[in-house]
């Protein structure tokens, strides 16, 4: 099966400061990725490059490639709102608009000029539905999505995404500002996305990764040191710095 | 050197900053009470719906002027609002850090504060003189437009920029364009400053008399386009004062004016807490 | 109409309003210089700035005495209302119970936007009969009027941006003091105001750039006269009047002594604002 993202020799700055350094790393299709790395290693910014998301960050600069299905998304002639339309992304911190909880869900359709109202009604509900937020919501609809709790606030955030209907979903550390009870809810909220989606997903949490991920890839200093089958990472480490890292030996 | 005891010192700080305090208050009530007080009892019907007559006859009543001040903030803020927000979005969101996005900020900053005679000057110059907007309400419009210029566009500036990046992350990482960021993310969030802003320039419309004393002539006559000359309120409570003996008119024409911004003041409060509610969290 | 072109589209309209925005502020600057140009040419820079004599009708146009009325009335408001507006910033900031601030704060922000014609006539129609009854004699249109309008004026300026400074003082400063003994006066005196003086100072220079900008209130009770403000109790005339009374009345090079006049103004401001900036910014 062809990947549905490729990284070749992916190198980034910003400014002077080298924050990547020749990344090649290939995400497979309908898999969980998972990125791991101690604080400042650049997996926020490796994640960040494959929606373009680095590209509003003054005095920043790319090298190298990032292919998705087999086109690279840096090519001059290539549209940045379609390429992030394609590849949707959850931050660290909740972040929903101070709009209601509906109109959180429906930004991203209304942007792209859907405007009919049944059709918006359908998408909401499929998209907190598939954010396993619909039952909690379902009657407050109107509600600000400021107003919920930090774990509601994230899956309304991937409600969001998911009403894109984007192919990859990228997740910097979502659960980290959560309660183990929503992190949890977010986990297994995964493992059913990665039927329709490809998720890449950044974390500190080793469990986490050996738990969800299918692939673990292990940065240190803006380098990928090591990739792999998440369960060949965790048991069978190649590199000595790997083993460090996972074994808490690091440092 | 005596040397107090901090006892002391601290009893006779209290009564001086109780003293300051209350003095500055009641100053500044005494102006506000002696002009409501004296000036109300002239306000009527009549006084608000008939002419001046203008010249060193004090009679009449303030309909043109009013008439004057509504065109003037009508036309200034439908210049002002969309140069000053379309630069304000500019500097905000658009513009590069380069030498050239500094110097448009230092530019504004600078102009901020040269006071409004230094602007009649020039719109006097300008549009009265060199465009031949005579002595007009056009002149006056566009000379405020200069005026008020910096201020909307720094407040606007500051009220986008403190919309929080991740808000635009977001917008972008669902397949917002840039544009589409700003109208519906950056614009809305920031509305309680740019209100705030521009009730304001409506509140300085209201409220400057020097640079429209020099572009807009002092017609008392009531307006029959934006190309008449006309005086607004504050500018005929100056010539009330200095030209006539017309002192009763002026204190009402004064209460007048005191109304509006009392109105103004918390139409801003209002529509400001009224977004500042939407925005974090209220239903 | 897709949301790419308007996308494009927006970015060049609001590029164009920036763009213009600048110009239109770079154009005043740079016709106001233009305008005094020949004034300056024909009579020197000196004779204008250090001429003691104003007669347009003559062609001789000194502006130092409409300077000194400037310089002189705002120095005195500062001196009237500095204490004031410190004192009750510091009633605000510390010492006003939480109901009495609630009211009185709204209403100094209420009084920057007052009209200055009303400040003008409050001061025409008391202030200036005291002060005729005081001196003994004329209308009582002097510097000391003026001066006591300027400084009524600027207070609420000063004031709301005082207590705005001296409210970010970070509370722990605070407990420090208090919690080695010191009386609130002490902790306000040795911690509270040093740490806020440059916050303050901020506020009387945009104050001062305020007040030296002051037209038509100047206007209605300083009397206009184009004389040295030798006595508080005499009328004079300042650089913003100067411009406001003879503007329709100007041409030729009278009309550029006028726009010197305002260029004088404008440096005058803008040293006074760049100082300002600058304290304000070194502390932040
Ligand atoms: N906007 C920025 N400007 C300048 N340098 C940055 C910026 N963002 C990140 N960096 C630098 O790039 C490097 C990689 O940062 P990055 O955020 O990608 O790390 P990370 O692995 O996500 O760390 P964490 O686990 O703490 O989130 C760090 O050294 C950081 O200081
Ligand atoms: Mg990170």
């Amino acid at each position: 099966m062809d990947p549905k993202i490729q990284t070749k020799e992916l190198g980034f700055y910003y400014g002077k400061v080298q924050a990547l350094r020749k990344v090649t790393l290939d995400v497979k299709e309908h898999q969980i990725t998972a990125l791991i790395g101690p604080s400042g290693c650049g997996k926020s910014t490796f994640l960040r490059t494959l929606n373009r998301m680095n590209d509003i960050i003054p005095n920043t600069h790319l090298e190298g490639e990032v292919l998705l299905d087999g086109l690279n998304i840096y090519e001059p002639e290539i549209d940045v709102v379609e390429v992030r339309k394609r590849v949707g992304m959850v931050f660290q911190q909740p972040n929903p608009f101070p709009k209601s909880i509906f109109e959180n869900v429906i930004f991203g359709p209304r942007m792209l000029g859907l405007n009919h109202l049944t059709s918006l009604d359908e998408v909401v509900e499929r998209s907190l539905k598939a954010a396993a937020l619909w039952d909690e919501v379902k009657d407050n609809l109107g509600k600000s999505g400021l107003a919920l709790s930090g774990g509601q606030q994230q899956r309304l955030c991937l409600a969001r995404v998911l009403a894109v209907e984007p192919e990859v979903i990228l997740m910097d550390e979502p659960c980290s500002a959560l309660d183990p009870l929503a992190t949890l809810k977010i986990e297994e909220l995964m493992q059913e996305l990665k039927q329709s989606y490809t998720i890449v997903i950044v974390t500190h949490n080793m469990q986490q990764a050996a738990r969800v991920s299918d692939w673990t890839g292990f940065f240190l200093l803006g380098e990928l040191v090591e990739y792999n089958k998440t369960s060949e990472i965790f048991s069978r480490p190649k590199d000595k710095r790997t083993e460090d890292y996972i074994t808490g030996r690091f440092g | 050197m005596i040397n107090l005891s901090p006892k002391f010192t601290q009893k006779l700080a209290w009564s001086s900053i109780w003293t300051a305090g209350v003095a500055s208050v009641l100053i500044l009530l005494f102006i506000i009470g002696y002009v409501l007080t004296k000036g109300l009892s002239a306000i009527s019907p009549e006084f608000l719906f008939t002419a001046p007559e203008g010249g060193l006859s004090g009679e009449g009543g303030i309909s043109s002027c009013i008439v004057a001040t509504l065109w003037l903030i009508l036309i200034t803020m439908a210049i002002l609002i969309p140069l000053g927000i379309g630069a304000a979005i500019y500097l905000a969101e658009y513009a590069p850090d380069n030498k050239f996005s500094r110097l448009i900020r230092y530019s504004v900053e600078l102009l901020a504060g040269v006071p409004s005679i230094v602007f009649g000057l020039f719109g006097f110059a300008i549009f009265v003189l060199a465009l031949h907007f005579n002595y007009s309400i056009l002149a006056g419009a566009l000379t405020l437009v200069c005026l008020l210029l910096p201020f909307l566009m720094r407040s606007a500036e500051e009220a986008m920029k403190a919309v929080p990046q991740y808000q635009r992350e977001a917008a972008l990482a669902l397949g917002a364009t840039k544009w589409q960021t700003v109208v519906h993310v950056i614009l809305p969030a920031a509305m309680p400053g740019i209100i705030t802003g521009i009730t304001l320039c409506v509140g300085g419309v209201v409220a400057e008399s020097a640079c429209l004393y020099v572009t807009m002539g002092g017609s008392a006559a009531m307006p029959t386009s934006f190309l008449s000359g006309g005086r607004t309120l504050a500018v005929h409570v100056f010539y009330l004062a200095m030209e006539t003996n017309a002192l009763d008119k002026a204190l009402a024409t004064g209460a007048v004016l005191i109304i509006l911004i009392l109105i103004l003041n918390f139409i801003t409060r209002w529509l400001s807490q009224h977004f500042q509610a939407k925005m974090s969290g209220g239903i | 109409m897709s949301r790419y072109f308007v996308d494009r589209v927006s970015r060049r309209v609001v590029y164009i309003f920036g763009v213009v925005a600048f110009l239109i502020l770079v154009f005043i600057a740079i016709f106001i210089l233009k305008e005094s140009l020949p004034a300056l040419k024909e009579l020197g820079i000196v004779n204008i700035l250090f001429g003691a004599k104003w007669y347009p009708s003559k062609d001789t146009f000194g502006i130092l005495t409409m300077l000194a009325g400037s310089v002189v009335t705002t120095l005195l408001a500062l001196a009237i209302a500095m204490p004031l507006a410190l004192g009750c910033a510091i009633f605000l900031a510390e010492v006003a119970p939480p109901h009495i601030r609630n009211i009185v704060r709204p209403a100094v922000e209420l009084l920057v936007g007052i009209p200055s014609v009303v400040y003008g006539l409050v001061g025409m129609l008391i202030l200036c009969p005291v002060i005729a009854r005081l001196s003994g004699t004329g209308s009582g249109s002097s510097v000391l009027a003026a001066a006591v309008v300027l400084a009524i004026m600027v207070l609420p300026t000063i004031t709301s941006i005082s207590e705005d400074s001296l409210r970010a003082v970070p509370a722990r400063y605070k407990e420090g003091a208090f919690a080695l003994g010191a009386t609130h006066w002490q902790t306000i005196h040795h911690v509270l105001l040093p740490a806020a003086r440059r916050g303050i100072t901020a506020a009387v220079i945009l104050g001062t750039g305020k007040a030296i900008g002051e037209t038509m209130a100047m206007v209605m009770v300083i009397g206009n006269s184009p004389i040295f403000p030798a006595s508080i109790f005499r009328p004079a005339r300042t650089l913003t009047g100067n411009i406001a009374v003879e503007m329709a009345s100007a041409t030729g090079i009278h009309e550029s002594a006028l726009f010197t006049t305002g260029l004088v103004l404008f440096i005058l401001v803008l040293l006074i604002n760049s100082i300002g900036l600058l304290a304000y910014r070194r502390r932040a």
